[in-house]
């Protein structure tokens, strides 16, 4: 704190004071919008946390989603999540990394690479749910029925512009000496990259991973056509399949009570798997940084 | 290679084996050597190329991805252009049964939910950064900023189901039922305030998204209120600045064009949400005067109908509000990367 301690008998008293006036009206202000803001979260948090764990069971796990007033669990949807989202870091991983490494390694001033940075922060935060229609009109169409495949794709979609970020980021965070001393003893641009950058940088692009599977774990608006939904367990990639976000969205809009719950439970499971995955991958930068 | 077998032409010295022998067979052994490593390092260049060409193209599927979006949206809206042309835009009638389609309302649901979202989230946003960068007690910085980039990455679905069972109903008794009476007869109040207590409609979906990006503004204005350099700011302090004084006239100019870059990126997130807004809506593409009755948004629309349209020309519509929505958030996350950009350049990375 630095209150300045202006004498008082100057002629500039008025002044001062409404100096001070006004600091401590603005100290007043943002303590009170950091209050504001913070109530919020902290309450949506613990009607989450409530809700949840009133719901969470074992149950959760090991039973497919119900009709309405019979009991059952989220088994299906957290199936057809988990295969969705990892096939959709298996696809969208390796083109993100090559996209990140062009662009730090490769090309770093070029034109085409502002262009595809530029390209890449727009389809990053574009509205998911444009992606999802993206999918719907290039697989869904075509293939004339609704597919775990295309809900696949749509995270594909969400995944590579993530990755690709963090992984130029990450890559442009490696000292320069680095790949001089693997040039000077005769290696490839390949071999510098894949032997001495990537090494280098490897916490930082599992972080941009991690970061990505957050990010297309809670994702909902995609899926809604893409892959849609469905009641029962599936492992046919052709055919549509549940995902926690869309029974989710299903559920809380129904009109019944058991649904609700289940759709809480979802919820606690979407949040907590995100915030591991955020705190893990913070760790990882951090370590990336040092 | 060299085979040749000749009398011994270098005897040495002491007795041994012919030194001719020894020299060729070294020579032999130099040339494989060569040879070798010239195939070596031909294949490496090979592998490099190809190793580029990789990293090439896939930087090149993100341009396509990009392309791809735009050629689906415009090819799916095609049937919508053909039948409505440009009065898609003008008419605020949405009548599914009678074909006839128009995008005002979910238009104007998309714009008034950001803005208001905007108008709440942007001044208590900067207010939280200006906290945590200036005021915050030191050892409750790091946490409570952690906190505050964690709540950033929660997904939009809970702040929407929230928004539905918690926000809504409390919102409809104890701010609707008492305001509702209050502004009977006021001019202006009355038109904006007025109606029924639904607890869903537009002015709500606008508070939940102004809730979800809270964390987000407040987590960019944070690090780019961090970018000003401590010297300007006890440079301000020693000429006997307040800390109102060097806020508002030192780090806030100096990291405006990192604000207004991280606000307009929100303003991205707002006007493309789905999930947080679909819930508490209301889902009609009625426009009415007041805030408090129920709206949809562009994002709402798709998601609500999409799997229910029946027709080729439903389909189409929705498909030309996506495009709608991908346009508009387009030019306001090119203008956001172009000023972050502008940042970075002048922070000399």
């Amino acid at each position: 704190m630095t209150a300045p301690a202006a004498p008082r008998t100057l002629a500039n008293t008025g002044l001062y004071l409404r100096r001070r006036f006004a600091n401590g009206l603005f100290i007043v202000l943002s303590l009170a919008a950091a209050v504001f803001g913070l109530v919020w979260l902290a309450m949506i948090l613990t009607t989450l946390l409530g809700n949840g764990f009133a719901a969470l069971g074992p149950h959760l796990f090991t039973e497919p989603t119900p009709p309405p007033g019979s009991m059952g669990g989220l088994s299906n949807a957290i199936f057809g999540s988990v295969v969705m989202s990892t096939g959709a870091v298996l696809l969208g991983t390796p083109i993100g990394v090559l996209a990140g490494t062009y662009l730090a390694e490769y090309a770093r001033y070029g034109r085409l690479s502002f262009l595809v940075r530029f390209v890449n922060g727009n389809v990053l935060s574009a509205p998911s749910i444009v992606l999802g229609l993206f999918i719907y009109e290039l697989v869904v169409r075509p293939m004339g029925h609704f597919s775990a495949i295309a809900g696949t794709l749509a995270l594909t979609v969400i995944v590579i512009p993530v990755v690709v970020r963090t992984t130029e980021n990450m890559l442009l965070l490696v000292p320069n000496g680095l790949r001089e001393a693997a040039v000077a003893l005769g290696a490839t641009r390949a071999h510098v990259i894949r032997i001495v950058t990537w090494r280098a940088a490897r916490a930082g692009i599992i972080t941009g991973v991690l970061l990505a599977v957050a990010r297309i774990s809670g994702e909902t608006a995609p899926l809604l056509f893409t892959a849609l939904n469905n009641q029962f367990m599936s492992t046919d990639l052709t055919g549509p399949m549940a995902s926690l976000p869309a029974v989710i969205f299903q559920y809380a809009m129904s009109p019944y009570e058991d649904w609700h719950d289940l759709a809480w439970g979802g919820a606690l499971l979407i949040t907590g798997t995100v915030l591991a995955l955020s705190i893990i991958a913070r760790l990882l930068e951090k370590k990336q940084r040092n | 290679m060299f085979v040749a077998r000749a009398p011994c032409e270098f005897r040495p010295i002491l007795p041994g084996p012919c030194l001719t022998d020894t020299i060729l067979t070294e020579t032999n052994a130099a040339m494989a050597a060569l040879a070798d490593r010239a195939a070596i390092t031909a294949k490496a260049a090979r592998n490099d190329a190809r190793f580029r060409r990789m990293a090439g193209a896939a930087a090149a599927a993100v341009l396509l991805i990009f392309a791809g979006v735009i050629g689906a949206l415009l090819m799916g809206a095609l049937p919508a252009f053909k039948a409505f042309g440009f009065s898609f835009l003008t008419t605020d009638a949405w009548r599914p049964s009678r074909e006839i389609f128009g995008a005002v309302g979910p238009i104007y649901g998309t714009l008034v939910t950001s803005a208001i979202a905007m108008l709440i989230a942007l001044p208590v946003g900067i207010g939280i950064a200006v906290f945590l960068t200036e005021l915050c007690p030191r050892p409750l910085r790091r946490p409570i900023g952690i906190a505050i980039e964690l709540l950033a990455g929660i997904p939009s679905i809970i702040y929407g189901i929230w928004g539905l069972f918690v926000f809504a109903p409390w919102f409809q008794l104890h701010v609707q039922e008492p305001v509702l009476p209050a502004v009977e007869g006021v001019p202006v109040l009355e038109t904006l305030f007025g109606g029924y207590a639904y607890g869903i409609g537009v002015f709500t979906a606008g508070l939940i998204l102004s809730i979800m990006i809270l964390p987000f503004i407040a987590a960019v204005t944070r690090d780019v209120l961090e970018t000003v350099p401590s010297v300007l700011k006890e440079a301000a302090y020693g000429l006997g600045s307040t800390q109102w004084e060097v806020m508002r006239k030192v780090a806030i100019p100096y990291a405006r064009t990192g604000v207004v870059g991280g606000a307009m990126l929100a303003l991205g997130r707002a006007l493309g949400e789905t999930m947080a807004v679909t819930f508490v809506i209301g889902n009609s593409h009625r426009i009415a005067a007041s805030l408090f009755a129920p709206g949809t948004s562009i994002s709402a629309a798709i998601a609500n109908e999409f799997t229910e349209a029946t027709s080729e020309l439903y389909t189409a519509a929705l498909i030309e509000l996506g495009l709608i929505l991908f346009l508009i958030t387009f030019i306001v996350l090119s203008a956001a990367q172009l000023m972050l950009r502008r940042l970075e350049r002048a922070a000399g990375k």
